[in-house]
């Protein structure tokens, strides 16, 4: 008998793995959070979700099919992940043609240019909202108040927490900033389940982190860069706060409102655009930390978290080269 | 006891041990066996018979050429019928005497009788000239000459005996069964191992996925002073020398060093059997235990095969060759070599053949990286995978050479975990043999 048989270099097996299954873990992850935007924002949200999806994928599609005329891959679901991310970067009242422009900014430039999935040295999703901050300020800034009961008619629109911290910080001290802010008695729990204004995913910190602990356990992500930013960044806000509680706001403060968290869990740990070593992560979360409240505390708008992020994607490449793995066996072999 | 494993990297492919429980059979002597006179590393020995000479089980077929090379014993009785090259498992043509066999008629210095024999009497000298004689080679896959090994260099001492009953190759259960029916054997190889190395203390690293092993040697040790069994998480590839070392002594072997460096030499539990019966029994090795398995086998089992048997002999045994049958692996499927044909002969260096069906046999699609750094993670010498396949894309052998291509130990566990099924270690591969030629004639200047 001669059957042909398949020959191939080691290893024999796979590992039940696949991008599709990556990026549909992050979307499972990204459900409580779609959840809470839903209870605050009810149809808004529901729009604002599936026509980013939508642009996203299908932009995609017409990218790969009529100008690289490249294999598709759609399927793998990373266009949606970017879609539900562009979306969770917006406040939930965007008009409709932000979004689209949005959606050709994430994947259109900041993706499909680059060689599409895997390719892009800069996390999407960011680039399309700090594009459209710049493009759109007063669109990107106007922000439904989070009304639950799921508000059909009279959106009343506010400012975040962090703009009002922004817009009087300088005019008298922080403790009393923060009492304009937050009333009497500061209510971290209610900011951490999602009262406040903001975009449609940075609602509720609770939210954020029960999807991360998923992606956690189905270890898509690793704790580096969500320990390093979350301790730095705190830790910078800390120091500040306390060398003059007069100028710089509790850290709790920091901790539950913007768009830390969904930055923090969502958007650093990106695996295309973050560096590739345990020690390379941290660095790189470090920086994120240190970015997020130096902008915060000094820049001019009243969030780094897209800054901060992006900032460090850049030094990802130079990460990865200045911070390899631990070699096994420490001794470098000598060169003759 | 507490479990022990390698901190660095390592995956946990499924085990699929199917044939853990199938006691080792002996494979009929088939009419025609094909004996390549290269079946460890080194140099290829050198034929010392002709065609038409009459040979006997257990004599010299072929010299050992030079110090790293083992002698080939002819493997049953028989008549020489052509000297020739043939196809090995490497898919290369090799140098092979082809006997036709008759009747086993074994040489008569070999004990071929079932006796324990348990007094060593032999010296140090003695032990390490009869494993060179009866051509003994590492049994784990390397098949490196094991009397080179117990050669310890000047200026290094060996303090600590690694015997490597790890198996941490899915499906493969040669080792496991060797352990639990060869037991005493075993500890008496050990035990010679250890009087040829002089040292006192010999470990036994067992993973627990084979308690029944783990807890018969653990018994015997009471019998056999200064042998202990170190039962270890299952962790691939913890049966890795230098993974079984950081396992069990917490001591890492230099990059590019032996284990000689931290004290330790590291044999397999076939090899301290087929040490066994050199010593002990004045027995070549002409022989050793295969596993026949995977989802295409009909029987998988555990066999006693003489080399030089083709491997669809050992097809047959187990119930033939299945109709989706796909591909056959030399090995385990992680660091198993995908065979060309099953007319192949099994050699000192097969612990299993691997039979995969169709659907099984081919690879997934490549995407691109999408620099989810698992391939990082999972590396167990701390390597780069996607870095040095990307290096040698661009043929960079410089600073693949920085980035310690030449560490790795092509266990496959990159290639294993990436989720776009990149052929990571296929480009290592490759860069390794360009850098190691680079490296050698560097040396010449």
């Amino acid at each position: 008998m001669k059957s042909l048989l398949t020959i191939s270099g080691s290893p024999h097996v796979h590992a039940d793995e696949s991008v599709r299954k990556i990026m549909f873990t992050v979307l499972y992850a990204m459900i409580p959070a779609m959840l809470v935007s839903l209870y605050f924002f009810g149809l808004d949200a529901v729009r604002l979700l599936l026509l980013s999806v939508a642009a996203c994928v299908a932009i995609e599609y017409l990218i790969q099919k009529y100008l690289i005329k490249g294999d598709l891959t759609i399927n793998d679901g990373s266009a949606i992940v970017t879609g539900v991310l562009l979306a969770f970067n917006v406040p939930a009242n965007l008009p409709w043609w932000i979004i689209i422009i949005g959606a050709i900014v994430a994947i259109g430039i900041a993706k499909m240019a680059f060689g599409g999935i895997g390719k892009n040295p800069f996390n999407p999703a960011l680039v399309a909202r700090v594009f459209l901050l710049m493009s759109f300020p007063v669109q990107m800034t106007t922000w439904p108040v989070p009304q639950p009961n799921f508000p059909l008619t009279d959106v009343i629109t506010g400012a975040t927490p962090l703009g009002i911290l922004k817009e009087l910080n300088g005019k008298m001290p922080a403790p009393e900033a923060l009492q304009q802010i937050m009333g009497d008695a500061p209510d971290y729990i209610n900011y951490l389940i999602g009262f406040q204004g903001g975009s449609l995913g940075e609602m509720s910190a609770i939210a954020l982190l029960l999807g991360a602990v998923y992606m956690f356990f189905r270890r898509v992500i690793t704790w580096h860069i969500p320990v390093a930013y979350l301790v730095s960044a705190i830790g910078f806000a800390a120091i500040m706060w306390l060398i003059d509680p007069s100028q710089y706001v509790n850290p709790l403060f920091h901790l539950v409102t913007g768009g830390l968290m969904l930055g923090i869990f969502f958007m650093a740990t990106d695996m295309v655009s973050s560096p590739m070593s345990a020690r390379g992560q941290i660095v790189y979360g470090v920086g994120c930390g240190v970015i997020t409240m130096v902008i915060r505390f000094w820049g001019g708008y009243p969030e780094g978290v897209s800054f901060a992020i992006l900032i460090m994607n850049a030094f990802a490449p130079l990460i990865n080269n200045a911070f390899k793995p631990v070699r096994f066996g420490k001794v470098v072999a000598v060169k003759s | 006891m507490g479990l022990k494993t390698f901190v660095m990297g390592g995956v946990h492919p499924p085990e699929q041990k199917i044939s853990a429980a199938e006691a080792i059979l002996t494979l009929p002597l088939p009419k025609t066996i094909t004996v390549p006179v290269s079946q460890h590393l080194g140099s290829p020995a050198a034929v010392l018979v002709k065609r038409g000479d009459l040979v006997k089980t257990g004599q010299l077929l072929a010299k050992a050429t030079g110090f790293i090379s083992a002698n080939i014993h002819s493997p049953a009785t028989g008549k020489v019928a052509k000297i020739d090259v043939v196809m090995d498992q490497s898919g290369y043509k090799r140098t092979s005497v082809i006997i036709e066999t008759t009747d086993d008629e074994w040489m008569e210095d070999i004990d071929t009788s079932s006796d324990l024999l348990r007094e060593v009497t032999l010296s140090k000298k003695e032990i390490i000239d009869r494993i060179h004689n009866m051509g003994v080679v590492g049994l784990g896959g390397a098949t490196f000459p094991v009397y080179v090994k117990m050669m310890v260099p000047e200026g290094k001492k060996a303090e600590l005996l690694l015997i490597n009953g790890v198996e941490c190759e899915p499906y493969l259960t040669s080792d496991h069964r060797l352990m639990i029916e060869r037991s005493d054997e075993l500890m008496v190889g050990i035990t010679i191992l250890m009087r040829a190395l002089v040292v006192e203390k010999a470990i036994i690293g067992i993973e627990n996925n084979k308690p029944d092993a783990i807890e018969k040697l653990s018994a015997l040790c009471q019998k056999y002073p200064g042998i202990s069994v170190q039962a270890l998480k299952v962790k691939y590839p913890q049966g890795g020398e230098k993974q079984l070392i950081k396992a069990v002594t917490g001591r890492e072997v230099p990059s590019g060093k032996l284990p000689i460096e931290v004290g330790c030499v590291v044999d397999n539990v076939g090899t301290a059997v087929a040490l066994y019966e050199a010593v002990q029994k004045n027995k070549p090795l002409i022989e050793r235990i295969v596993t026949i398995t995977g989802k295409a086998a009909k029987r998988p089992g555990n066999y006693l095969v003489r080399m030089g048997t083709p491997i669809r002999a050992l097809i047959e045994a187990a119930g033939g060759l299945p109709e989706n049958l796909g591909k056959v692996v030399g090995g385990g499927p992680m660091m198993g070599k995908a065979l060309m044909d099953v007319e192949a002969p099994i050699v000192k260096g097969s612990s299993g053949v691997l039979l995969m069906t169709d659907e099984e046999a081919h690879r997934v699609a490549v995407r691109n990286c999408i620099r989810c750094a698992r391939c990082t993670t999972v590396c167990p010498m701390g390597l780069e995978p996607y870095l040095l396949a990307q290096l040698v894309t661009h043929e960079n052998w410089d600073k693949a050479e920085d980035n310690r291509i030449m560490d790795c130990i092509e266990c496959g566990s990159c290639h294993y975990t990436c989720p776009s099924g990149r052929p990571l270690l296929d480009y290592i591969r490759l860069g390794k043999t360009k850098v190691g030629t680079i490296i050698r004639t560097r040396g010449k200047k």
